[in-house]
Order: structure tokens, then sequence, then C-alpha cells
């Protein structure tokens, strides 16, 4: 027996080698053949060379950066607008959980960017309990709880701990082959960001308006959200996620809405002050959309919402 | 019989190593990489993937006014070469080419208007010789802060 092990031991080493070439080549997100880049909108060229890149990423504003651009375009805190945590016990299925998962997360940055500290720890509570609920109990976990609390009024580490929680729930999902489970988390908390800031503004004017620019350059980033769901929708064995194309189907009126909105950017320059270690990139971005399709903007989104956090 | 135990231990091998490969990939981000970011906080965001010498990826991501960034590519383990990337905007600029900077793994930035880039990461071929490409972990990270 051993004798012939022996022999074949060449042949084996050749088979673990293929597999540990496949296991690495699986890590990856899906190759851009795959991607139907048709259905989305052209004019952004940027995406045009994707075919020539074995593995694309999409990254969306993860909760703490949303949280972080509607603060510093000027918005006041308001804890009416977000997703009460009684809701939590709602939440059962996958994609709810998912989804709230996002929403949470982005309400405990916005709250804690707001040194709302009681806030903070009843909404990583309440995203500790979807976390615990989508199988992924490590990444909220007591000592998470107990770090939070003992830092609550220093909020650099308090942001930190938020980063590394979102960090810890996409890697767990992503390495785990539940891709789909992270990218609706993902929207989730963009939609939430949208959310937050459309209410914020409320009846204020959108003319030089830093919070209403901010809403309207989302349209850039939802483009990125319909390739990340497109890149999800199918499974490896070839059927559809119905969570990922119910989502898609969610987000068609939101996308009739930014169809409306403008967005021009001319080519950037790159400009390295001496004695300076930050590149400022030059260019000009024009953002316009008529008011009634603001508004119109605003409806869809809080409609969107609505259906997220029932 | 023999051949199911050697087929028993193939399975395992590769259930084993790719989860090996992954967990470490995670370890590798979050352990190595992220500490470049400091003193930018982490946005939280996790892209990372096993490449190999000579393979590409891309990523997109818009970018908005008002923040500062720091990018961070970092390849691991110290087996695969040092990793090219580029910051590239919609009209094909290149506004960044760690080639020309030593092959830095960070770049700080911030930017006049919002806007959407990509970023192209290359795994470059070792001038070693081995008889397999050397593969490892490619983590892309973003730290931001307000402009000051």
């Amino acid at each position: 027996m051993a004798r012939k092990f022996i022999t074949n031991q060449p042949r084996f080493i050749f088979l673990i080698f293929c597999c540990l070439l496949l296991a690495s080549c699986n890590s990856g997100k899906k190759k851009a053949s795959e991607v139907n880049i048709e259905d989305f909108i052209t004019e952004d060229e940027i995406f045009d060379d994707i075919d020539k890149a074995k593995k694309i990423f999409y990254s969306l504003p993860s909760p703490l950066e949303t949280a972080m651009l509607i603060k510093s375009a000027g918005a006041k805190y308001d804890e009416t607008i977000l997703n009460s945590i009684s809701n939590k016990t709602k939440y059962t299925i996958t994609k709810t959980q998912a989804l709230n998962l996002g929403i949470y997360t982005t309400d405990l940055s916005f709250a804690s960017l707001f040194d709302q500290t009681q806030t903070s720890i009843n909404y990583m509570s309440a995203a500790r309990t979807l976390a615990d609920g989508l199988d992924i109990s490590d990444a909220i976990d007591d000592d998470t709880m107990r770090r939070l609390e003992e830092n609550l009024q220093n909020r650099d580490v308090v942001m930190d701990i938020i980063s590394e929680t979102f960090l810890n729930c996409s890697s767990y999902l992503k390495e785990n082959e539940r891709q789909d489970v992270a990218a609706i988390v993902l929207v989730g908390g963009w939609v939430e960001g949208l959310y937050l800031a459309t209410q914020l503004i409320g009846d204020a004017s959108i003319v030089n308006n830093k919070l209403a620019d901010r809403i309207l350059e989302q349209k850039l980033s939802f483009n990125i959200v319909q390739r990340m769901l497109d890149d999800n929708k199918s499974k490896e064995d070839g059927s559809q996620n119905k969570d990922i194309v119910a989502l898609m189907s969610d987000l068609k009126e939101l996308k009739t809405c930014f169809d409306k909105v403008k967005v021009e950017t001319t080519e950037t320059s790159a400009v390295t002050e001496e004695g300076s270690s930050i590149t400022t990139l030059k260019s000009s971005t024009t953002v316009s959309v008529e008011p009634a399709d603001f508004k119109a903007l605003q409806a869809s989104v809080a409609k969107l919402r609505t259906g997220f956090i029932q | 019989m023999r051949k199911s135990y050697q087929l028993i231990a193939l399975v395992f091998t590769f259930v084993f190593m790719s989860t090996i490969a992954s967990a470490q990939c995670k370890s590798f981000a979050k352990r190595i990489c992220k500490m470049e970011l400091i003193p930018y906080i982490h946005d939280g965001n996790y892209h990372a993937a096993i490449l190999t010498e000579g393979e590409e990826a891309e990523l997109y991501k818009t970018f908005y006014s008002g923040q500062d960034y720091r990018i961070a590519v970092c390849g691991g383990p110290e087996s695969i070469p040092d990793v090219e990337f580029q910051v590239i905007d919609a009209y094909k600029n290149v506004l960044y080419d760690n080639k020309e900077h030593n092959l830095n793994r960070v770049w700080d930035f911030k930017l006049e208007s919002s806007q959407q880039l990509k970023i192209a990461i290359k795994v470059p071929k070792s001038n070693t010789v081995s008889e397999y490409p050397a593969s490892g972990c490619v983590a892309i990270m973003f730290g931001v802060k307000e402009s000051q």
C-alpha cells in the first residue's frame, strides 16, 4: 500500500496544487466577462476597460464614510429619523437582516459622530442581534460591546470600533462565499445614508446646498450599486439569487430618479504641492437637477427605505 | 479503498487549504494592511483576494470632495512581488502610478470635486525562477478623514 502511494505521489501533489490554484481563483469576484454592462448607464466611461481585469471590486461608501459625508455637509443630528431599534425583532429572514444590519450600522455611525453615546450602544447592540441572525456573531461580540462602553468619550476609538465591526462582518461574509449577503448589507447602509440626508435637507433650497450636492453625487455610487448587485445575481449553480433580484427590482424607481440627475466631471489633473504629502485632484464636477425631480428623489428614497425597515 | 482514502485526503486538503488561505487573507488585511492607513480612519470596507503573479484586478469607487483619502494596496506574503497600482479617472488619465514612487503601498489625496476613480492593480511577474507562480493575498483598503 505504502509503495503504491509513493509511486502515485507526484500525481497526488499535482492534484493538490491544482486544488490550491482553484481555491485561489474562487477567492475573488466573478470574472468581468459575466458582468452585463449593457444594462447600465453608459455615460460613465470609467467602466470601459472592465473586460481586461480578472477580478473586479466595487466599493460603496461604507456606513462610516456615509455618516462622515452627511456630517461634513453641515447636517444636524436628528434621532427621530433613525430606524427604531425596537424593529430589530421584525427581521427574521436573510434579506431583511442584511439590509437592516447595514441600516443600523449607518445609524450607529451617525449617532457616534454626533457623540450620542447611549444611542451608539443601543445601535451596536441592535446590529449585534442582526449579525447573530446572519451567523456572523464573531463580528460583534462581548469584547466589542465592552470596548465600546469603555471608550464612549473617545470618538476616534469609537469610530475605529465601528470600522472594525463592519470589516469583520463583510470579511466574514465574503470569505465564506456569501458575497451576495455582504452586498445587501452594503446597499442597506448606503440607502440609509441617502435616507438620512434626504430627510435632513427637508424642504430647504437645493441651490448652493452642500447636503443637496452630496445627495445628488450619490448618482455616481448608484452606478456601482447596480453593478455590484448584477455581479451577485446569479448563484454558482446558474440559478438566480432571489434576494438580489428582488433588491434590483426595488431600486428601479430610484434609478428613474437618478436618471434625471446630471453629473458631469471634467478631466482631472493631479497636483502635489512642494513639501506636501497629499496630492490634490483638480477637476470640476457639475451636478444639476430640477427641483421637482429632487422632490421625487426624496420621495423615492423614503418609499424604498420604508420598505426595507418594515 | 486506497483510492477512497486518497480522494478523502484530497478533498480535505482542498477545503482545509482554501479555508486557511481565506483566513490568512482576512488576517493579513486586518493586521498588516490596515496599519498602513494610520492616522486615517479605515472606512470599514473589505476588498481582498488571492492573486497570482501576472494577475490583475480593478476596483471602482466614488471619492468625495471635502474628505482626505489614503489608499493602501498591500500584498503578502513576501514571496509575491510588490504590488503595482494606478489610480485612473474616467478620461483614462493616470493620476498616480506607484511604479514612479518606489512601489509605495500608500497614496494620500483629496479632491476638488467628487468623482469616480478606478484603482488598477497588478501583481508583476517575479524575476525569480520557480516551478510554480507565486500567489498571495492582495488587499485594497481606504482610509478617510475630514479635510483640514
